[in-house]
């Protein structure tokens, strides 16, 4: 019986083959402007957090000093001393915190063909990337895990220190340098950006190795400071207070001392730009649903005037003894099928046009669209529940006629 | 009168109508189509309806093919009371006991005359292989076992009624009715559709076939004559003037 349905179905849409352009045209149609438009707002709000955030995106600078409070017996003036195994812990333990690195730093010489640099180099995590907004040149990479793992020798550099050991016309990568007098091979450039505000030197001076190799290199035990990232910026103040309490259990010191353990909150700058994005995507998200009404009374005028059309098809069934069941069913089958289709068609142009985009070179305005799968099958199962409430409801009236009166049609 | 037909039904009765009325409310006029009508057709009976244009055959017609419901009155079809029935058991009468063919053709336009012809088979829910081999049949049968590809649209009008009647015969029904069969054709091809229903008629096909032609209704076994939506005469074909 099935098999009768698809068969039938196979028929009729090669029969009616403009309506099934349509109505397959009109999904595709919603399903592509909503999903790109929420694809180019994803990508959009991406950029310019890449862009505003110079110094990092929405984390807080935590240094280790003197405590000026005594704490549980134990007298002021103390030295707090931080190790990799503490991060660890709070990484572990600390609620609503996104990410969490260590960085040891320090002054070294750089050697490369006969000429001699003093840099400053940071000793970090992979988690540097992302928390402090480190984007390599093309062709180039952060420090990975992998680096951190095997204490591995290689070397992120500040795009102007590039510039000054090699020049601007040679390409750094691959290329083999002395640092502190061990040999390291440069992995990535950064790629230039706007900084505002730094702690040691801006990173366009810096160079980064991984903090495993830093501590190899100097036999550094204790971190210079650490970075961390809160889930979101209006939960920084909690999530500092967590960090500072775990540290302060750990370490014997009062967790309201500000000098213990003293943290740079770059988050507030934020805060503004969390809510305006809040308003952005809620922006987007109404023309969204906005398109998607339009997608919708689309495709349903599209089924209405199909049903018109087939009213008199679906009498001439009826008179040759087609049960309502058998009529419903097949609308119905036909809906999910050509909706299926129309999203699927839709959802590969969305994904050949977020593909293509990058090579426009536009990445520094609008950033790189990005497609939420949810979001378009979400759009794809509106516009066929729309198109299929359309189509259901006229035919369901047609098929309730007297077949006489539904062939006049 | 009307329960004395009923009750002095021959076993052979196919139809059967009592005190059929039918009116149309159009919402400012009501056009009483039918004014009671009582007729019964036996098995084997070739029936020509004739009357006046606006006189209530298509009307008749529709009715008996279970296409649409009287406004009052009794009908019965094989024994079978029409009124009280649901929507799906009266898809099925006209699926299994009725084929209808109409002066429109009312032939899908887009599929092939062997597609339109399985149709009723696939209501019928007859297998695939049996379905095949009936709809090649009954095409055969009306002279168009090499059409059985073409659209209606590539078919001139004699054929399109060709592959309406082997519609009509698919499901091998109690009675076949016609409605105008030739009003759409011209005089050679009406004759030849013609010559199909006298054909069946010989093979004692049950046949209510409503015409204007005299000739035609003349060599039926029986003519009905309708007027303002009243039989006016039901006579043996022979008696006709
Ligand atoms: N759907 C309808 N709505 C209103 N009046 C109708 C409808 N169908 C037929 N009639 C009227 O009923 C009468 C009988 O029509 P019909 O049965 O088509 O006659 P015939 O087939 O003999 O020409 C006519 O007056 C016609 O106008
Ligand atoms: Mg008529």
């Amino acid at each position: 019986m099935l098999k009768d349905a698809i068969r039938q179905l196979a028929r009729d849409l090669r029969s009616q083959k403009l309506r099934t352009f349509l109505t397959v045209f009109g999904i595709v149609w919603g399903t592509v402007a909503v999903t790109l438009l929420l694809a180019f707002g994803t990508g959009l709000k991406r950029q310019m957090i890449k862009t505003t955030a110079g110094l990092g995106d929405r984390i807080c600078i935590a240094w280790p000093g003197l405590t000026s409070v005594p704490w549980q017996g134990l007298g002021k003036g103390r030295r707090i001393r931080i190790t990799e195994e503490d991060i660890q812990v709070v990484r572990v333990r600390v609620e609503g915190l996104k990410a969490i690195s260590s960085e040891y730093s320090d002054s070294f010489k750089l050697n490369y063909g006969t000429k001699t640099y003093p840099v400053d180099t940071a000793g970090v995590g992979p988690e540097f990337e992302q928390m402090r907004n480190l984007v390599p040149e093309a062709g180039g990479r952060f420090i990975n895990p992998i680096d951190v793992e095997q204490q591995r020798r290689v070397l992120f550099l500040g795009n102007k220190v590039a510039e000054t050991v090699f020049g601007k016309g040679t390409d750094p990568i691959g290329k083999s340098v002395l640092l502190a007098g061990s040999p390291f091979t440069v992995v990535g450039v950064l790629k230039k950006k706007q900084q505002d505000s730094s702690y040691n030197s801006r990173d366009a001076d810096q160079t980064f190795i991984p903090g495993s190799t830093f501590r190899a290199l100097t036999g550094k035990k204790y971190v210079s400071n650490f970075v961390f990232q809160p889930a979101t910026a209006l939960e920084s103040k909690g999530v500092s207070a967590r960090v500072l309490e775990s540290l302060g259990n750990r370490l014997k010191f009062d967790p309201k001392d500000k000098e213990a353990l003293s943290v740079w909150d770059t988050t507030e700058q934020f805060k503004f730009f969390e809510v305006f994005m809040l308003a952005f995507t809620l922006f987007l998200g109404i023309m969204g649903c906005l398109t998607l009404v339009v997608g919708g009374i689309g495709v349903s005028n599209i089924m209405n005037v199909v049903v018109e059309e087939r009213t008199k098809e679906i009498g001439i069934k009826m008179a040759l003894g087609a049960r309502q069941g058998s009529i419903l069913g097949q609308f119905l089958l036909e809906t999910l099928i050509l909706t299926t289709i129309g999203g699927a068609i839709g959802f590969a142009i969305t994904f050949a046009l977020c593909a293509v985009f990058p090579s426009f070179g536009l990445e520094e305005y609008v950033g790189n669209p990005d497609v939420s799968p949810a979001v378009a099958s979400i759009t794809v199962a509106v516009l066929g529940l729309i198109g299929l409430v359309a189509g259901y409801f006229p035919a369901r009236e047609a098929s309730r006629l007297d077949p006489v009166v539904a062939m006049k049609m | 009168m009307a329960s004395l037909i009923s009750a002095a039904a021959p076993p052979g009765t196919i139809i059967e109508m009592t005190g059929i009325r039918k009116v149309y409310d159009t919402g400012k006029v009501k056009v009483e189509a039918l004014k009671g009508i009582d007729l019964s057709v036996s098995r084997g009976e070739f029936v020509a309806v004739v009357g006046p244009s606006g006189s209530g055959k298509s009307t008749l017609m529709n009715l008996l093919g279970c296409l649409d419901t009287p406004t009052e009155g009794v009908y019965r079809i094989g024994g079978e009371t029409v009124a009280g029935l649901t929507r799906d058991r009266l898809a099925d009468v006209r699926n299994r006991r009725v084929g209808f063919v109409f002066q429109a053709f009312n032939l899908l336009p887009q599929i092939s005359a062997f597609e339109n012809v399985e149709m009723p088979l696939v209501f019928g829910g007859v297998p695939v292989k049996r379905r095949r081999e009936r709809a090649a049949e009954v095409l055969e049968r009306v002279g168009l076992g090499d059409r059985m590809d073409h659209k209606p649209t590539e078919l001139s009008g004699g054929q399109m009624q060709r592959v309406a009647i082997a519609r009509a015969l698919a499901m091998d029904p109690d009675i076949v009715l016609a409605d105008e069969p030739t009003g759409n054709l011209d005089t050679t091809s009406g004759s030849d559709i013609m010559g199909i229903f006298l054909d069946l008629a010989a093979q004692g096909r049950t046949l209510v076939v409503i015409t204007h032609d005299l000739a035609l209704a003349r060599r039926a076994g029986r003519i009905v004559e309708i007027r303002d939506g009243k039989i006016v005469r039901d006579v043996p074909a022979a008696e006709a003037a």
